[in-house]
């Protein structure tokens, strides 16, 4: 069910090609490889660095710098949970902690994000891309087994 | 006859199930042979309302707050009355939430479709850039300082003056840079502009460009906000194909164009400098100030770099002139604040008004008290980096100046309320917490102090050594104040002071 291609080196090739070859476009990039393949696979350090006639250590400081670059693909479904201030004054900790509980061992992965913009209608999660208001810990049970994120954008 | 419907497609009111209900109201209104066209706009900001459906009439648009999937037949049914249904809020432009406002960058915001470029311009759009391409350079500038515009991303620079510095850096390659990497916690007015009213933040950077005589924009924006990425891109091409942006403005002016890039998750790339390496291409840390990003700043160019609301404000000042904005607000703090009040509360939203509101009268008023209906006992202003608040400072005005005198920061307007269950020493800890996962690691004070802020706060929770570790706290956030580079070590103790001044029995609870 991944909507990821599996890793090819030829296919990143490609994927970079539109970018170009100016040392900005390396977060573009990298981007890029991240939503084909799910992550940025350690041989996309050298081909970027040869795209943008940068060393490969400034490609990789660049890579571990950014919170949203993933080493290796999700396990599966990707929940990111608001963890920022707005959210923990209405118990966004308490469900932070239940998510990490309940995703224990499954193919769900829970993540810390720090603010997605909808502080009046905490606890907030993004998930395939949406986002979710008003979250409890019935909901994001319901998440955590697949439910499609329509299904609990509506509390009540 | 077409009955119109207005459903938000913002993010907020897709999170309540704001798509559910416009497919709704559609496969609805097709069941009972009705003419609907259903019209998807920003939100008006009365977030706690969302989603809000209304219905144009001869009297205006017409109100349901808090529609739910399944509520739409019942709507159907009861004619959409304005008063009598449990959903029905009367006409929206009557709300006492929006009659207190004074909208001016939001005017458009949940009004209009935000992709409609005819739209746009049949409200007051373009009307600032059709008067700036009839300006010289330095006309522009000086309507923009005049106008007492101050950045809105947090710091309160004065636009003018960043302006002015980038005109008089000769006549190489310049650029515009708009900081939408709204990171704060409480704060979302750049999501909200950015998908309910794109083109007035087009529009701004057009003016700034061609006050400048930059040719080039960029905007920055998270990748947290991945419908305003949608958003923004489409009402880029809009702007390209409707001449606004491209190889002449508007057909009379010089060559501008906007370049939408996405951020990768570093809270610390809302610092200018940051931002400007992480355009680069590099790992977002934070650059020593001189040179000030004005003279060498985007690629080593002379570059304006200025937050989402700092810039969509330029068109209204434009069109209506530098004196009717600056006739708003208080002392130095001029114009209007679009405050977000966020958190645990009964009525959170955006609402914009002339600096100066109390923030009582926000939280109480507007606000209505705690969503749990606890008392509130703190209110943290300014993001992560600003202070908490006790109910005794809420007779503070929201502006910039008087945050200031009572320890705290204004920042981006974000106001988040917290009730009585709040364990400030906690939050203090969470402060260092955050400054520590976000810190870009280039200043010691920074990179080092909030990781031994973590371990102090635990030992102060823990009661170890209480009296020697607050000692060991007071040190170290003075020199985090002192020594830090940028505002990130530099404002972290913020929280942590405030927290420690205003709710001291927190730190000395018994343990256990």
């Amino acid at each position: 069910m991944s909507r990821f291609t599996a890793w090819d080196s030829g296919e990143a090739r490609a994927v970079l090609r539109p970018h170009g070859g100016a040392p900005d476009a390396v977060l573009p990039m990298l981007q890029a490889l991240q939503a084909r393949f799910g992550f940025v696979h350690a041989e996309a350090v050298a081909l970027v660095a040869e795209a943008v006639n940068l060393s490969r250590a400034e490609v990789h400081g660049t890579i571990s710098f950014y919170h949203d670059f993933r080493s290796s693909p999700p396990a599966g479904r990707v929940i990111r949970l608001c963890a920022a201030e707005a959210c923990q004054a209405v118990g966004g900790a308490a469900l932070l902690a239940a998510a990490r509980v309940l995703a224990d061992g499954g193919d769900v992965v829970v993540e810390a994000v720090y603010c997605l913009g909808n502080c009046a209608l905490g606890p907030a999660a993004l998930v395939d891309g949406a986002l979710v208001g008003h979250l409890d810990a019935e909901r994001l049970a319901a998440l955590v087994q697949g439910c499609a994120v329509a299904a609990v954008q509506v509390p009540r | 006859m077409t009955l119109r419907v207005f459903i938000p497609g913002d993010a907020a009111a897709l999170s309540v199930g704001a798509d559910a209900v416009a497919r709704e109201v559609a496969a609805e209104a097709a069941r009972r042979g009705v003419l609907v066209e259903v019209i998807r706009t920003g939100s008006r900001g009365l977030l706690w309302l969302e989603p809000l459906v209304e219905m144009a009439t001869a009297q205006g648009r017409l109100g349901f707050g808090a529609v739910r999937a399944g509520e739409v037949a019942g709507l159907f049914d009861a004619g959409f009355p304005a008063q009598g249904h449990p959903r029905a809020v009367g006409l929206v432009e009557d709300l006492g939430w929006l009659r207190q406002q004074t909208r001016l960058t939001f005017a458009r915001v949940g009004v209009t479709d935000p992709l409609s470029l005819g739209a746009y311009r049949a409200h007051g759009g373009l009307a600032g850039l059709e008067v700036a391409l009839g300006l010289a350079p330095a006309e522009i500038v000086s309507l923009v300082a005049a106008s007492g515009l101050r950045g809105r991303g947090g710091a309160g620079f004065p636009a003018g003056i960043k302006w002015q510095t980038v005109l008089g850096a000769g006549d190489g390659q310049k650029y515009i840079v708009c900081n939408a990497d709204e990171g704060d916690s409480g704060t979302f007015a750049d999501r909200m502009l950015i998908e309910g009213d794109p083109f007035v933040l087009i529009e701004g950077m057009v003016i700034a460009g061609l006050a400048v005589g930059a040719t080039k924009g960029f905007v920055y924006l998270r990748s947290e906000y991945p419908l305003a990425e949608r958003v923004l891109r489409q009402a880029l091409a809009v702007a390209r194909d409707g001449g606004v942006l491209g190889a002449s403005v508007l057909g009379r002016g010089p060559a501008f164009d906007i370049e939408l890039r996405i951020g990768a998750g570093a809270y610390i790339c809302g610092e200018e400098t940051a931002l400007l390496e992480s355009l680069e291409g590099r790992r977002g840390v934070v650059r020593a100030k001189p040179p000030l990003p004005a003279l060498a700043g985007l690629f080593g160019k002379p570059t304006v770099v200025n937050n989402v609301l700092s810039l969509a404000a330029v068109p209204w000042i434009l069109a209506h002139g530098a004196e009717a904005y600056a006739a708003l607000g208080v002392g130095r703090s001029r114009g209007t604040l679009a405050v977000q009040l966020g958190g645990n509360v009964r009525r959170g939203g955006l609402f914009e008004v002339p600096f100066g509101m109390t923030l009582r009268a926000a939280v109480e008023g507007i606000g209505g008290g705690t969503r749990s209906g606890r008392p509130v006992r703190a209110v943290q202003v300014g993001g992560p980096l600003g202070a908490y608040l006790p109910d005794s400072l809420l007779d503070t005005a929201l502006e910039y100046e008087a945050l200031a005198a009572v320890g705290g920061m204004l920042g981006h307007g974000g106001v988040v309320v917290f009730d009585d269950t709040v364990d400030m020493a906690r939050q203090a800890r969470f402060a260092f917490e955050f400054c520590a996962k976000e810190s870009c690691g280039k200043c010691t004070p920074c990179r080092i102090g909030a990781v031994r802020g973590v371990e102090v706060m635990d030992r102060i929770l823990q009661g170890v050594e209480r009296a020697r570790n607050l000692e060991v706290l007071a040190d170290l956030t003075t020199l985090m104040t002192d020594a830090s580079l940028c505002a990130m070590g530099g404002l972290t103790p913020l929280p942590v002071l405030s927290a420690l001044r205003h709710f001291p029995e927190d730190f000395h609870r018994p343990v256990g």
